[in-house]
């Protein structure tokens, strides 16, 4: 039993970090209707961002960490607006494959690029948050652990609040629905997907640094495996909405966290492509997703 | 004769008389131009889902390492048996190499229909994912058999693989791909990839036709990894992986997706480069990249494809 609570707590805080990419690719996809492959690739310049960063704030310290994880948040938020303003943007309108494989081209072109100027061979994350490990009875809980709950929780009531109690929230939502019709009432798209990229990727900078806390170890190619799982989540839980993608991962981190530790192990990075091709065939939409019919 | 069996017959002749000089070539050109080949039947038939299709898979890779597997397995375990300890002759080698080449598509086209059936439903970006998931699938269960290698991979595999046999199967792949797409039944594909309402509305089953381009697509796939296989003499589960696949689409989508000339181009182009870019291997993948993203933003229908206005995308 105490094992069980064990993983399913490891479970959640993996989970959590899927569910924080999750919610950049339900976002983007709300406004503009296609999977931004790159979004794994902004994940892993958030954790780089962080190795970088960790050298100059004192470790070990809360605000520290706090600094840390701010910067890294902003700095993908950034990455993520240039690379919507080069390279999707001159494409909006153009036909669906064309854009998804301009966005292949981009994840592509960060993890190469990645592997020639940060080099690589992986890294030790620095310890950035002071860490401790709380136990209760037979279970163990660490600091980390609670840290990713805990920062995970907040931002995505944050971004609750943002989408639906502000204005540029309430535009998100229009483009979404319908972005020829959000235009008519004076909602200016390109602001509205800029903003939504760079919230995004905010997120997947914020899940970039959780995620090394808990792996410290990190290299260019580390976005790909969470990257492709927090997709399957996002589409479990039905893309394009936000609750569904917190589930989503939720689910997904503790399902691969319970094969990890049963005989099939092995099979764990299969696990996820599996859960994807089953909901697909089965309930498309997701589990919160509205069913919709393609119209002519 | 119609004229593509003719074409078809002249490059099976050409590729046995290159194949009887071909000992006078230099070893380096003719590992080169065994790459080019190679490469070209994964383009030609990666062109036939992704081009004349419109179906994006992004898990040409995987079909290609069951095709490897199937047939190094094919000539490890049952070539001592059929030709026994003396090893046979040149023919019988020839003939067990062609049984392991065609246990290899079937493999690989049976692994495309299990994948095809339940995915093809599905669309666009969601379909290059999820072949990217079985690719990956594939991967992870290959991995995991013991008489397959596992990680280690494959060793030991018997150096069939000819210049004769890769140029013959290049020609065969750009017939079948060609006499396919070109017939009365093949324009299903065309109308499948133009328009896929409007052809279910005049009694089109595109999802039959597109199961049919993924299966003879994994099907070339799988000979070409056999082919791969008997040439390097080793394969690992983690040299078939997603950028394997990417290496594939970007040939196609640089050649002008359903070209075939622009795609085989492309091919040989691409494979060239790497051997021309040796210095600066490591900023190769950078390159690639760039090219995709800069061709989608400039040139949309292909480095190669001439038929201006007429530019399907």
């Amino acid at each position: 039993m105490s094992e069980f609570l064990q993983q399913l707590l490891n479970g959640l805080s993996l989970g959590a970090i899927y569910a924080l990419i999750a919610l950049g690719y339900t976002m983007v996809y709300g406004v503009l209707r296609f999977i931004n492959f790159a979004h794994s690739d902004v994940f892993m310049v958030g954790a780089f961002i962080g190795y970088y960063l960790g050298k100059f704030v004192p470790e070990n310290t809360v605000w520290g960490g706090l600094v840390v994880l701010l910067a890294a948040m902003l700095g993908c938020a950034l990455l993520g607006m240039i690379i919507e303003r080069l390279a999707y943007r001159p494409l909006r309108g153009a036909a669906t494959l064309n854009v998804l494989i301009t966005a292949i081209g981009v994840s592509l072109l960060l993890e190469y690029s990645g592997q020639v100027f940060f080099g690589a061979t992986p890294r030790t994350f620095p310890a950035v948050f002071p860490s401790a490990n709380y136990a209760f009875g037979s279970l163990v809980i660490s600091s980390n652990q609670i840290l990713v709950i805990v920062v995970a929780a907040l931002l995505m009531v944050a971004l609750q609040l943002i989408v639906y109690r502000t204005k540029i929230g309430t535009a998100m939502r229009a483009v979404s629905l319908n972005p020829k019709a959000a235009q008519l009432v004076g909602v200016n798209n390109d602001v509205v997907i800029s903003f939504t990229f760079g919230l995004g990727s905010a997120l997947a900078g914020a899940g970039g640094i959780l995620y090394a806390l808990n792996y410290p170890s990190i290299d260019p190619l580390m976005g790909v495996m969470p990257g492709l799982k927090a997709f399957v989540a996002a589409v479990l839980g039905g893309i394009g909405n936000i609750p569904g993608a917190a589930l989503g991962g939720l689910l997904l981190g503790t399902v691969e966290t319970f094969v990890n530790g049963s005989q099939w192990s092995t099979y764990k990075d299969a696990i996820a492509f599996a859960i994807l091709i089953i909901i697909l065939l089965f309930r498309p939409a997701g589990l919160l997703g509205k069913f919709t019919v393609e119209k002519v | 004769m119609p004229k593509p069996h003719v074409y078809l017959l002249a490059a099976l002749i050409i590729a046995l008389g290159i194949s009887h000089v071909s000992d006078k070539i230099d070893p380096y050109h003719l590992d080169v131009l065994t790459g080019i080949g190679i490469n070209i039947i994964l383009a030609v038939s990666l062109n036939l889902v992704n081009g004349f299709t419109g179906q994006f898979s992004l898990g040409h890779a995987g079909f290609m390492s069951v095709g490897a597997y199937a047939a190094a397995a094919f000539s490890l375990f049952l070539g001592p048996q059929l030709l026994g300890s003396a090893g046979g002759t040149p023919f019988q080698q020839g003939c067990l190499f062609f049984g392991a080449l065609l246990t290899g598509g079937f493999f690989a086209s049976l692994a495309g229909l299990l994948v095809g059936v339940p995915s093809l439903r599905l669309k666009g970006d969601y379909l290059a994912l999820v072949t990217l998931g079985f690719g990956e699938i594939i991967r992870v269960i290959i991995q995991n058999v013991e008489f397959l290698g596992g990680a280690l991979g494959l060793n030991g595999i018997p150096p069939y693989t000819t210049i004769f046999w890769v140029l013959a199967f290049v020609a065969l792949s750009v017939f079948v791909v060609s006499c396919l797409v070109n017939s009365t039944y093949g324009r299903g594909f065309l109308a499948t990839h133009d328009d896929e309402i409007a052809s279910e509305a005049v009694g089109l089953n595109t999802t039959h036709y597109k199961i049919v381009a993924f299966v003879i697509g994994a099907f070339f796939a799988g000979t070409a990894g056999g082919l791969y296989g008997h040439f390097k003499m080793t394969i690992t589960p983690t040299g078939f992986d997603f950028t394997k696949s990417v290496e594939i689409v970007v040939m196609v989508i640089m050649g002008g997706m359903g070209n075939t000339l622009g795609v085989i181009l492309a091919a040989v182009l691409l494979t060239l480069l790497p051997e021309l870019l040796r210095p600066i291997a490591e900023y190769r993948m950078i390159i690639y990249s760039l090219l995709l993203i800069v061709l989608m933003l400039v040139r949309p229908q292909g480095l190669f494809n001439f038929k201006l206005g007429k530019a399907k995308t």
